[in-house]
């Protein structure tokens, strides 16, 4: 079964016309010796068979309370989100190349951009990339073009996973990644300042950090582009609702996991990531960028543009190899922010902030329980046990809570630390669960 | 005697002196279609002939600008920043993009005069 | 039509959110925060919903509309895929990267694992991970493959070897991963000049990146012979994956002697293409390669559970926040189960039976540069339609009004006036007889009436658009 509609009698005529016997004969260009030496694959089935097959992997997943983020965040999705971005004129298109008939994605994309732009501060937003680790290393590409320079200033409070991109991403390139240790779980100023010269491209910082701490960077920046530098800032998009944009700030390029717009956490993905920039290097940006235009008759269009920069045209010098992007999810990101609209973004930002500050204060009680130093935070903070965290997050994910994120993998010396994550999804009965159990693992 | 010389990449370079200035050929210009972006070198950036000076954006397109002799980019069009057009409306003349310190004026007798050009171009 | 923001009107709500069952919290300090809400526009559901029902129908895709774009597989997408990926998304990631979460994640990697097993069989190769994110992100973690292999060896490396007719993917993958390019023509019978080839290689070549069947949609005879003298000087030989919908079951590139493949699971595996995303590009590599790939992969232990090993030294590191689209490879997945062997082997049959259909009733009007069979795609050139000053992009429009997507034009950019026409194996005969008879009316219409191609599409919300206004203007987003 391959969904294909042909009859046999159809298939005679085809070969007629074609003037070959069979099918057979049209794979002749492939040589007898290169044909497949093995196709070992079972048979097929009914999609009937296939869901009954799917439902019993699923099933083999446990489900938790989840107190983690790290990058993705269990927050609410309007049912408008899937309906409409499931309309199947979006769903199953490609790449709007022949705008005529894609004004729909086209129109849609450029209202991402502007819903992208507004949130971040900034002027010049393309139409999505991967996800916002790929997007952090495309700024740290990025920058690196814009200066000329070869240094890169990392910080380490920045997501482990998405620091591990950026060294990926450019481990082949005559770059140089410098990464500041954090300090209380933000960024070594002291540090930055010794390293700080007429060689750095960028310094990259993310707000708010792993750890939970919330930064203005305003100073940062201004400190930053004295050198001639770059000022790149990692942002959670629902943060925005309430925190300091990073185009306030003097950030050159911002950049961030969209998942939380509206996308699903699946794994893991598909979801989306977004860079936003400066107009003036807005040449400079990575993957496809809608423009506004005219058509023949001056009615308002929608266009990809500046394509000049891309891999199809410009091939090796291409400001990114990247061809397809998360369109779809992008999609949902925009339908997410005009479903919830000006002051539901606020709101639902606040409702983060709310609940994580009462976790803290209730975790805070928990006997044992510190909370380190650091700036404010908002729906994630630190917290530091009197016993080692993987032990402790391993013996409440038995009892159905993911209490939060360990941090010793990722940072040594942090062993006894957790991230702890409250999207306005949890509730104060769940949270007092985690409380409670906490106090218990710890204690009993 | 005219003093306008081109490549074979399109370029053309008017000799003054030790001074070169460039920019691209009509036939050039009319192949590209209408031009988008013009990215000027930077004043100060040393070349040799026939290596990228900068690079041109048409819609559907993107170019390198050879430098049609050695030296040194003196100054830069900087109204092409602004007005890209002009590289379709007068490429010869409005629409220069550098001028350039010579180094070596012998290699001008690796350049095409107008006819030579001409000629070239029929039989592309 | 109104933008989303010209429609929006102040202090009108849309989404209701929960009510909190907790005390508010003490203000952040004020430079930490927004001056003023971000500028979100202020709908209500309905609002919302009518916007974007009516630009869908600006809109259009494989379920309205015959969509032959070359290049791209656009296959039908079965709807059972949605449903079977529907069951995973409440998935959180991170748990299964937590100490003893990998027990609480058995269903997914189980999928992610099995896939990758799938791939394995599918393109020959001795391993597979699905963390790349697309195609052209696959190829940037193939070539980086390749670079740490090379680095690894010791081997001082500085090209890789791509043909002129290749995705321009290919050579930005290969800058990405910090190698010259050289490009190499295409030769007179339509695939890569052998001599200029092996003119090229030696013992600087990383790699050599073949897309087989070509871009032209041709199949080169002589792979296996470019292989082999690649690994003469230690280059590695990449197999671009764009077009493997052709060969499925025919030939796998790991048995002809590519050492890493990409494989795009929107094209070949039937997911959809969601207006250009997301995507997934898992990667398979032989043996030699095993070492490098990104981390953290997805391991079976003996007693059949499954856990996430990230301590690889040697590994290339993280390609993507986590495990791949793990959505898109769901899809895949639950496609690969339908169809089974059988099924996928019917995949390439058919897309060449339909390809070469469609290729032998346009040949007598459009010109075919290379007259040859052809595999899951042919190639035309506008060059004859030309003559009476109607280009590629002229018909493509004109086959909008016809009620069709146009197929890839101008692509691959060594055929002038290009005209790629992919039809694969879901549409039906009818189908493709519609579009052929739209493609001859075209033709027959560049001849007598050049100025109705020229005034085409008429038939959509807005007519032909001024790409050099946007280009100059660069208004990308709403003041």
């Amino acid at each position: 079964m391959s969904f294909t509609p042909h009859t046999p009698e159809e298939i005679r005529e085809m070969l007629a016309t074609i003037g070959v016997g069979s099918i057979g004969d049209l794979f002749r260009p492939i040589p007898k010796e290169l044909r497949a030496r093995s196709f070992d694959l079972p048979p097929g089935m009914s999609e009937f068979e296939m869901m009954a097959r799917l439902q019993e992997m699923a099933a083999r997943n446990g489900r938790v309370v989840p107190f983690v983020g790290g990058g993705y965040y269990d927050h609410v999705i309007p049912a408008a989100v899937d309906h409409l971005a499931g309309r199947s004129e979006f769903y199953t298109a490609y790449t709007p190349y022949q705008p005529e008939c894609s004004q729909g994605s086209l129109q849609a994309l450029f209202e991402y951009q502007t819903a992208i732009c507004r949130l971040t501060g900034l002027e010049a937003s393309n139409a999505s990339l991967y996800d916002g680790g790929t997007a952090l290393a495309e700024a740290a590409m990025m920058a690196l073009r814009v200066t000329g320079r070869g240094r890169i200033l990392l910080d380490g409070a920045v997501n482990p996973f998405h620091r591990a991109i950026v060294r990926t991403y450019l481990a082949n390139l005559p770059v140089e990644i410098v990464e500041l240790p954090p300090v209380n779980g933000m960024l070594d100023r002291q540090s930055l300042a010794g390293k700080l010269d007429d060689r750095c491209a960028a310094v990259m910082v993310q707000n708010p950090t792993f750890f939970g701490c919330v930064a203005d960077y305003s100073d940062l920046a201004a400190q930053v582009h004295k050198s001639g530098a770059l000022l790149v800032s990692a942002v959670y998009a629902v943060s925005l609702g309430l925190l300091k944009p990073p185009g306030d700030m003097g950030v050159d390029i911002a950049v961030g996991d969209g998942q939380s717009l509206g996308n699903h956490l699946s794994f893991g993905g598909p979801a989306f990531g977004f860079i936003t920039a400066k107009k003036q290097y807005i040449r400079n940006m990575p993957g496809r960028i809608v423009g506004e235009t005219v058509d023949r008759e001056g009615r308002r269009g929608f266009v990809l543009t500046l394509q000049a920069r891309e891999q199809h045209i410009k091939r090796h010098k291409a400001t990114s190899n990247i061809c397809s992007n998360q369109s779809l999810c992008a999609l949902r990101g925009l339908i997410f922010l005009a479903s919830l609209g000006k002051r539901g973004l606020v709101e639902l930002a606040r409702l983060n902030r709310d609940k994580a500050e009462y976790a803290k204060r209730a975790l805070a009680a928990v006997r044992g329980v510190t909370i380190p130093p650091g700036g404010p935070t908002f729906n994630e903070f630190t917290i530091r046990l009197p016993k080692r965290a993987d032990d402790v997050v391993a013996s409440l994910l038995q009892r159905g809570i993911a209490a939060g994120v360990p941090l010793g993998s990722y940072y040594p010396g942090e062993e006894n630390s957790v991230v702890v994550t409250v999207t306005e999804k949890r509730t104060k009965g769940e949270i007092a669960l985690l409380a409670r159990e906490l106090e218990g693992a710890l204690w009993n | 005697m005219s003093n306008m010389y081109y490549t074979k990449e399109h370029e053309w370079v008017k000799i003054d002196g030790n001074i070169a200035t460039v920019g691209i050929s009509d036939y050039a210009a009319h192949q590209l279609g209408d031009i988008t972006f013009v990215e000027l070198p930077k004043p100060g950036k040393a070349v040799k002939q026939f290596e990228v000076l900068c690079a041109i954006e048409s819609v559907k397109a993107a170019s390198d600008i050879y430098a049609p002799v050695s030296g040194t980019v003196l100054s830069v069009n900087e109204t092409l920043n602004t007005r890209p057009e002009i590289v379709n409306e007068s490429p010869e003349e409005s629409a220069w993009m550098a001028t350039m310190k010579m180094t070596d004026p012998s290699e001008v007798a690796k350049l095409m005069n107008r006819e030579q050009y001409d000629e070239y171009r029929k039989g592309l | 039509m109104e933008l989303i923001y010209e429609i929006s009107v102040n202090g009108r709500r849309g989404v209701r959110l929960p009510a909190s069952d907790v005390p508010a919290a003490t203000p952040l300090p004020g430079e930490f925060l927004r001056a003023e809400p971000a500028g979100l526009p202020e709908l209500s559901e309905l609002d919302v919903v009518r916007h974007f029902t009516q630009l869908s129908r600006r809109n259009i895709g494989v379920d309205t509309t015959f969509y032959p774009l070359g290049s791209c597989t656009m296959k039908y997408n079965p709807k059972a895929m949605e449903e079977g990926a529907r069951l995973f998304l409440p998935f959180h990631p991170m748990i299964a990267l937590l100490p003893g979460g990998e027990a609480l994640a058995q269903g997914t990697l189980a999928i992610l694992h099995h896939m990758e097993e799938a791939l394995e069989e599918i393109t020959g190769m001795d391993a597979v991970t699905c963390q790349p994110l697309a195609g052209a992100h696959g190829e940037m973690t193939g070539i980086m493959l390749i670079a740490a292999y090379h680095k690894a060896k010791g081997n001082r490396k500085k090209y890789v070897i791509v043909p002129d007719s290749s995705h321009g993917t290919n050579p930005a993958s290969a800058a990405m991963a910090g190698y010259q390019v050289v490009t190499i023509p295409t030769a007179p019978y339509g695939d890569m000049d052998l001599e200029a080839f092996k003119a090229a290689l030696n013992g600087e070549v990383a790699a050599v990146m073949m897309t087989c069947p070509n871009t032209l949609g041709l199949f080169n005879p002589h792979i296996k012979e470019i292989c082999d003298m690649a690994h003469g000087v230690d280059a590695l030989v990449y197999y671009d994956g764009a077009n493997l919908n052709a060969i499925l079951g025919q030939l796998r590139p790991g048995d002809v002697g590519f050492d890493v493949v990409h494989v795009n699971l929107h094209k070949t595996f039937g997911t959809p293409h969601g207006s250009g995303g997301p995507g997934s590009g898992p990667v398979g590599v032989k043996k030699a390669l095993i070492p490098f790939l990104p981390v953290p992969r997805v391991v079976r232990r003996k007693d059949g559970s499954f856990t996430l090993a990230a301590d690889n030294p040697q590994s290339i590191g993280r390609m993507a926040n986590f495990f791949g689209n793990f959505g898109v490879i769901a899809r895949a997945y639950a496609y690969t189960l339908m169809l089974g062997r059988e099924g996928l082997i019917e995949v390439s049959e058919l897309a060449v039976l339909n390809a070469n259909y469609v290729m032998s009733r346009l040949k007598d009007l459009y010109e075919l540069p290379f007259d040859q069979t052809c595999m899951h795609e042919c190639v035309f050139s506008a060059s004859r339609q030309l003559q009476h000053d109607i280009h590629a992009i002229d018909i493509a429009k004109f086959l909008i009004d016809k009620g069709f997507h146009p197929p890839t034009v101008y692509f691959p950019m060594i055929v002038k006036e290009a005209i790629m026409i992919e039809p694969t194996e879901t549409e039906s005969k009818a189908t493709l007889d519609a579009f052929i008879d739209a493609m001859r009316e075209a033709a027959e219409l560049a001849e007598k009436d050049p100025a109705a191609l020229k005034r085409a599409p008429v038939t959509t919300p807005i007519s032909r658009l001024d790409e050099t206004k946007a280009a100059r203007e660069q208004n990308v987003c709403f003041a």
